[in-house]
């Protein structure tokens, strides 16, 4: 009995969480927004408070160092801004078909990496044997499949012998990046570094090199839309992502879905290593992708697999990602800076979902003051 | 009341989001009393218990405990007031004895297994159960897992129960067996609380009953002052006809017939074991049994999803006249084939439907292969989901909505809706009515007769035996994956389906 003595405190506890579920949609943007723009502010203040400049001037040095002079019509930062986002838009689409199907892609980098490997090899070995255009159909379809066999290679394990897709897929990262090693090693005559082809490059449009990743990015975009929300197929998806008995139950061949949709996933992937190997950089190493397969699974979530929210959601990081850079690089602090920024803000999203879905009663007053 | 007051509950509020579980409910238990809370499914009542056990804590009201204020924030807590729940669901570690499980988490530092077996034994001597504290949990029926639960809470001091639902998995002669124990335990000065919604068993088991609705508190009375009737009309808030129509079969012709099917599960043991029988069109064929008898693989084997390691599942086709064979074809080669088999299975969110979809992508489950265009088509969909919500009274804001946001009731007849709306000549239901209002279950009654009319071999897997005696025109009862009886749902009694649902067992041992 002297327990119950104990515990005649008297008092519901400090605060307890409660599930919602009735938040408006338009409460839930708000309270979004709110968080980017608390986050803008936080890295304002530390930017500021890290570097010693004022307050003001670090988001004039992340204005200027992401849009340039755009007020005197100089448009070369702005596209430079548009390609990062087209790149990391196009691997957080990549894994939307996964992630719906509740497939734990965690290999954008590998796959994405093997597409740029395909590209690189085409433009090597048959940069001055193929005619201009057929040269960037063969990257084209040589990219789209490398990425496809890295991502279906995964699917089948786990559709056979059901192994688990997050540590298949990130160790394939691994043999991925070990790859291109062995391969810079070799091209690279031992200095570790491909001097970029000029071979087979995507056309600069208007003087912009990066137009056609650009189109690219969303062309894919609406695809993807149109793909998951109104073909049989994404339908597909989302029955199996939901629930694999509901799925069986009407007979979908859960098997053939996963594995479709992980080719879908990591040839898009493979497109993104195009991108970046045929559209920009015209070379590659082991950093070519550098960790943006692991942004796109974020952005991706975040942008709650609507491939539109996603482009905002990748405007955001992007823009913070090469301004703070900015902001470092003016102070002479490295890039770990800016991650650590971008990190914050991420953490700060992905924070903000959590009272989205619950809310966190205090104890009431009448109560406390017993 | 000349008994002393054990518990009482003073304005009660708690609020899940925008859902009200309980409001302002008021409630007394005394020692020495079985008192029933009776409600329909979602009225509240484990809501409230979950309160007094420390699962949940109150929004807004009081607890007295002995006519002192308690505050129970964990079940640690509700243990030191000596309360004690029965969950619906077991929480016992498979491979531990009961004797392990029974002293599992006690924290007096005088561990010894020994004396505690021991006092399990005295414990269960004095009330009469029937308890081997050496035998390890998976090796148990249902029913005595739940002794060991009981006997847990009651080895830990409890002089308050709480049971909820405890005879949803007990044969009829189990519950007979339970209902003597609980009696005895009242009469031994302890109070207990059971969860209920089976009318016949609040009438034979307890003193009083309190009856919630909607969350709310409608009022208590001494059961041997009331009736069925009134006890309904109290739950359900207005007048209810609890007569299930059944008309004579006509037009009984074969239309699935089963022969000699046998199922192995992963682990290797033999879930359905050379099960043979024949569903005809026109009537319903009940299946009773013991809960995980091997009803669920029975009829995930005539839909396609279960390897059968021998057997055959014959379909008569009513059009074509001829016969094929079901065996080792998936569900999309058997819709292939013109066999027009429907399926309500028990698991209503996890496989029927698709929780997080709404009603209109739920409805396009059963047709969306349809047409050689890649898009999907949405218009039918939506047009049945708007017939199946005006016709069957589907509560929900709109067809938008995900339909697990809707309630149980609502979502099965969502479910049985489309199934229906396949026009089926073969239709399967398992459970339909597990949760639902009492006007919802009608109403699924009142379908199934309808497409027996039609000419639709039914079959009907159910739990409850006075609802499978008013409604089936034969059942079939297995145990242990055998079937053990089928017999005339006209001329039986519920203690001889109970007999044979236990029968198999007993053949084993």
């Amino acid at each position: 009995m002297t327990k119950s003595a104990e515990i005649k405190t008297h008092r519901e506890p400090f605060f307890h969480v409660v599930k919602r579920d009735d938040m408006p949609t338009y409460m839930a943007w708000l309270i979004r927004v709110i968080t980017i723009a608390v986050a803008f502010i936080i890295v304002g203040i530390l930017s500021s408070v890290v570097t010693g400049k004022p307050f003001i001037e670090t988001y004039d040095i992340m204005f200027q160092g992401v849009f340039g002079r755009i007020f005197e019509g100089r448009t070369t930062m702005l596209w430079k801004y548009l390609q990062e986002i087209a790149v990391l838009l196009v691997l957080a689409l990549a894994l939307t078909p996964a992630f719906k199907m509740k497939f734990w892609n965690c290999g954008a980098e590998g796959q994405a990496l093997m597409g740029g490997l395909a590209s690189i090899v085409c433009m090597i070995e048959l940069g001055d044997k193929l005619p201009y255009p057929v040269l960037v159909a063969v990257i084209a379809v040589t990219s789209i499949l490398a990425g496809a066999v890295w991502g279906v290679i995964p699917a089948l394990f786990k559709a056979w012998f059901n192994t688990n897709e997050t540590l298949f897929t990130l160790m394939m990262n691994y043999i991925a990046t070990q790859i291109i090693k062995y391969y810079v090693y070799i091209k690279g005559g031992g200095s570790n570094v491909i001097n970029p082809v000029s071979y087979g490059n995507f056309p600069a449009v208007g003087m912009n090199d990066y137009f056609v990743n650009i189109m690219i990015a969303i062309f894919a975009t609406v695809l993807m839309f149109v793909y998951l929300k109104y073909s049989k197929q994404g339908y597909e998806i989302s029955v199996v992502g939901e629930s694999q008995n509901t799925a069986r139950y009407i007979g979908i061949n859960v098997k053939k879905v996963i594995i479709r949709t992980m080719l879908i996933s990591g040839a898009v992937c493979g497109v993104a290593g195009m991108m970046l190997v045929a559209g920009k950089d015209h070379s590659i190493n082991q950093n070519t992708v550098g960790g943006q397969g692991f942004t796109a699974i974020l952005m991706s979530w975040l942008g709650q697999f609507n491939p539109f929210i996603m482009v905002f959601m990748t405007a955001i990081v992007v823009f913070l990602r090469i301004g703070v850079a900015k902001v470092a690089d003016a102070s002479y602090l490295n890039s770990s800076f800016s991650e650590i920024m971008v990190g914050i803000v991420i953490l700060m999203l992905v924070g903000c979902e959590f009272f989205i879905n619950y809310s966190i009663k205090f104890r009431s007053k009448k109560e406390a003051n017993l | 009341m000349e008994n002393k007051v054990a518990i009482e509950l003073k304005n009660i509020t708690k609020t899940f989001g925008k859902v009200v579980a309980n409001k302002d409910v008021n409630l007394t238990a005394n020692r020495g009393e079985i008192l029933s809370i009776l409600g329909e499914n979602g009225s509240g009542k484990t809501t409230l218990m979950n309160m007094i056990s420390g699962i949940y804590f109150p929004d807004e009201g009081q607890i007295f405990i002995d006519g002192k204020e308690a505050v129970i924030t964990s079940p640690k807590d509700a243990f030191s007031y000596k309360i004690g729940m029965i969950h619906q669901h077991f929480k016992l570690v498979d491979v531990f004895s009961a004797a392990e499980n029974i002293v599992l988490g006690i924290e007096d530092g005088k561990y010894n297994l020994k004396n505690s077996t021991e006092e399990i034994k005295n414990i269960s001597e004095q009330y009469g159960f029937d308890l081997e504290p050496d035998k390890k949990i998976y090796t148990m029926s249902v029913s005595e897992k739940q002794t060991v639960e009981i006997i847990k809470v009651l080895y830990r001091g409890a002089d308050i129960l709480i049971l909820d639902e405890p005879t949803a998995v007990l044969t009829p002669q189990e519950t007979e067996k339970l209902f003597a124990i609980l009696r005895r335990m009242r009469d031994d000065g302890k109070c207990i609380i059971i969860i209920t919604h089976k009318l016949h068993e609040v009438l034979s088991l307890s003193d009083r009953v309190s009856v919630l609705r909607k969350g709310e508190y409608v009022g208590t009375v001494n059961t041997k002052d009331t009736t069925e009737a009134e006890l309904t009309e109290m739950m359900v808030g207005k007048k209810i006809d609890l007569n299930i129509q059944r008309n004579e079969p006509h037009d009984v012709k074969e239309r699935l017939v089963v022969n000699n099917l046998t199922c192995v599960d992963r682990e290797g043991a033999t879930v359905l074991d050379n099960i043979s029988f024949t569903a005809k069109s026109g009537e319903i064929l009940g299946i009773a049994g013991i809960a995980g008898s091997g009803q669920r693989e029975l009829l995930e084997s005539i839909a396609g999803l279960q390897h059968l390691s021998s057997g055959e599942i014959f379909y008569f086709n009513p059009k074509t006249d001829e016969k094929e064979n079901l065996r080792d074809k998936t569900p999309m080669q058997i819709r292939n084939l013109g066999v027009r088999l429907s399926f309500v299975p028990e698991d209503r969110l996890g496989m029927g439907l698709v929780g997080n979809m709404d009603i209109v992508d739920n409805m396009m489950l059963r047709s969306y292969t349809k047409g050689k265009s890649i898009f999907l088509k949405r218009k039918k969909p939506k047009d049945l989901a708007l017939k199946i919500i005006s016709d069957l009274e589907v509560v929900t804001p709109s067809a938008a909505t995900p339909v697990r946001k809707l309630s149980g009731g609502n979502v099965q007849k969502v479910l049985v809706g489309r199934e229906i709306a396949a026009s089926p000549t073969v239709l399967m239901v398992a459970y339909p009515v597990r949760g639902l209002d009492i006007n919802s279950s009608y109403m699924i009654y009142n379908l199934l007769n309808e497409q027996k009319e039609k000419g639709v071999a039914v079959i009907f897997v159910g739990e409850d035996l006075d609802v499978l005696i008013e409604l089936c025109d034969r059942i079939m009862v297995i145990g242990s994956g055998q079937i053990t009886g089928v017999v005339d749902g006209r001329n039986t009694t519920k203690e001889e389906i109970g007999l044979l649902m236990t029968k198999a067992k007993q053949k084993e041992e």
